[in-house]
């Protein structure tokens, strides 16, 4: 692999920038407020397959967004601590989470990537892969990623 | 890692009217403008390619979470934000009228009443619930609004008809403040139109009669369609409106329901053909006593045992809720912390009645302006909770700590009474 890394997926820029991660994929849909512990960034719902699994610092692989209102507000708050995913990407565009991400930016706090990807991440992207988010929307596999 | 992202409130793709292009320069002050930017923003990355003037706005971003949503908040008071159309607010992390019932360190306690100030310095109504359609608060059929919190989206949609998206914290105050929202998804006539039939013809009648299926068949509709939008056909053509609530809850709790329609009871939805639009459904999915069975059975984390506590009221108690409880209650006796959570506009009615006064010589505690899932209130970090909520179901464990039992009123009531889950029948077959 080059020291660039190799294209995997193209989406749809919802917030501009570039984040780089381990790839996180979420195995099922999550609300952020009841699901993911504003003071951690752990996943937080006994009852989500990915419970206990950290999104500090992962791209996240989201297909869908469900849930409360206030996904917004537990995000902002993650951002706020150094304490969100490097970058999201998203099955579809969403009116609630993403908007933690512009309200972050409102307040000049550290701001990610939000991306739609409507085809997904690739399967033979594994979790753990060390993946980067571009300010174009492309997602590149990155050398040296799990 | 991550860096250099910005949004700039770039509206290239959205058109803005003359007006709307004027209060994003700043000619109705700065909190107006910082409130177009975000409207503008979400527009843009929903794909709507205008704004639609609304008529009404409810804040769910008047709630605590974190230090960040107050610097937004107060911010926008500084920039002298007034909201442009009537706004109400959702609960916030105290009750204002107990002071004491909301525990947690003083830094929590500032910032959430912090919080709740600045919705009120920006013209907000203090209504403090999440069913601010039991406070009057009620779009008429075919109004354009912007409402957050997720029960009371999919109310004002389902139920009253009104035409919101999903807007959360942050956008909901942004819209207020401009009076706008982004004209698309479900402001627009498509995608209000069911592409999903649900059949229940095949559970019992007396199944679909009990108020205890509602929270199930909403948790079950969440799961099964996302944010698609069904049309559930043959419910009783009395359901009542706390059962549709109680379905709304936990279809948008399970799932990302908005809009759901119910044949021959919401507004809607005279008949499947016309929530339908006249078209084929996509797919038809017929509701079965097994999928009734393993949704309840989700809806639980706990072994029937002993309880720590009962808490009801997510949605709000309505007052039709209290009347059931306080005839069920009255004389008794709770030997568990017994919570029951509202609204300010409905405690002062059946405080009229004189309800609470029996209800709290029983053991309840009721909790107004917010909930125990939203607010620490409850004793302790760990322990059980029993409620008839799905919501309450859902969110209990991944928000307090709490393991979770899941019962009709009935059993709530008297399982509060013995200290243990009490079940009354075999419901459920």
């Amino acid at each position: 692999m080059s020291p660039e890394g190799r294209a995997v997926a193209n989406g749809r820029v919802l917030l501009a920038g570039t984040g780089s991660g381990p790839l996180l994929r979420l195995a099922a849909p999550i609300s952020f407020w009841g699901g993911v512990d504003p003071s951690t960034g752990s996943v937080c719902d006994p009852r989500h397959p990915d419970h206990g699994r950290s999104l500090s610092g992962s791209v996240a692989w989201i297909e869908s967004t469900i849930g409360s209102s206030s996904s917004s507000s537990v995000l902002l708050e993650l951002l706020r601590l150094g304490l969100g995913p490097a970058a999201l990407l998203l099955g579809r565009a969403d009116p609630i989470l993403s908007l933690g991400a512009v309200v972050a930016v409102e307040l000049g706090y550290p701001g990610i990537p939000v991306v739609e990807l409507p085809a997904g991440v690739p399967a033979e992207v594994a979790d753990g892969t060390l993946v980067e988010v571009r300010a174009d929307g492309a997602l590149r596999a990155l050398p040296g990623g799990g | 890692m991550s860096g250099g992202p910005g949004t700039g409130g770039r509206a290239d793709a959205v058109r803005l009217t003359t007006e709307e292009a004027a209060v994003l320069a700043g000619a109705d002050g700065p909190a107006a403008a910082t409130a177009m930017r975000i409207v503008t923003e979400a527009a843009r990355l929903l794909g709507a390619d205008s704004l639609v003037p609304i008529g009404s706005a409810h804040i769910d971003g008047c709630l605590y979470h974190g230090d960040g949503g107050v610097e937004f908040a107060e911010r926008l008071v500084r920039e002298e934000g007034a909201v442009k159309v009537p706004t109400t607010l959702n609960v916030g992390a105290l009750d204002l009228l107990h002071p004491g019932r909301v525990k947690g360190d003083d830094h929590r306690l500032e910032m959430s009443r912090r919080l709740m100030n600045a919705y009120l310095s920006m013209g907000c109504s203090a209504t403090w619930t999440c069913a601010p359609y039991q406070a009057g608060h009620r779009p008429a059929v075919g109004e354009q609004v912007a409402w957050g919190e997720s029960n009371a989206v999919a109310f004002a949609n389902s139920v009253l008809g009104a035409r919101t998206n999903r807007y959360g914290d942050f956008l909901d105050i942004a819209c207020a403040l401009v009076g706008r929202a982004p004209f698309v998804g479900l402001h627009l006539d498509a995608a209000r139109r069911a592409t999903v039939v649900v059949d229940t013809s095949e559970l019992s009648e007396r199944l679909r009669d009990l108020d205890a299926f509602y929270p199930v068949l909403g948790s079950w509709l969440g799961r099964a369609v996302g944010d698609r939008v069904a049309v559930v056909d043959g419910l009783p053509p009395t359901t009542s409106e706390d059962r549709l609530k109680a379905l709304g809850a936990a279809a948008a709790s399970t799932g990302a329901v908005a809009l759901f329609h119910v044949s021959g009871v919401t507004p809607e939805a005279p008949t499947v053909e016309a929530a339908l639009g006249g078209q084929p459904p996509e797919r038809v999915i017929r509701v079965t006593p097994e999928d009734v069975r393993a949704t309840l059975a989700t809806l639980s984390t706990s072994a029937d045992g002993a309880i720590d506590a009962v808490a009801l009221g997510s949605p709000h108690f309505s007052r039709d809720e209290f009347c059931r409880l306080h005839g069920l209650a009255r004389g008794r006796r709770f030997s568990v912390p017994f919570y029951v959570c509202t609204g300010r506009d409905v405690l002062r009615e059946v405080a009229a009645e004189g309800w609470i006064t029996d209800l709290e010589a029983a053991g309840v505690t009721t909790v107004a302006d917010t909930c125990v899932i939203v607010a620490p209130i409850l004793p302790g970090h760990r322990g059980t909770l029993m409620t008839n909520s799905g919501k309450f179901a859902h969110y209990t464990p991944g928000t307090t700590g709490y393991g979770v039992i899941y019962g009709s009123l009935e059993e709530c009531v008297e399982s509060g009474a013995a200290g243990r889950v009490v079940r009354l029948t075999e419901t459920w077959t």
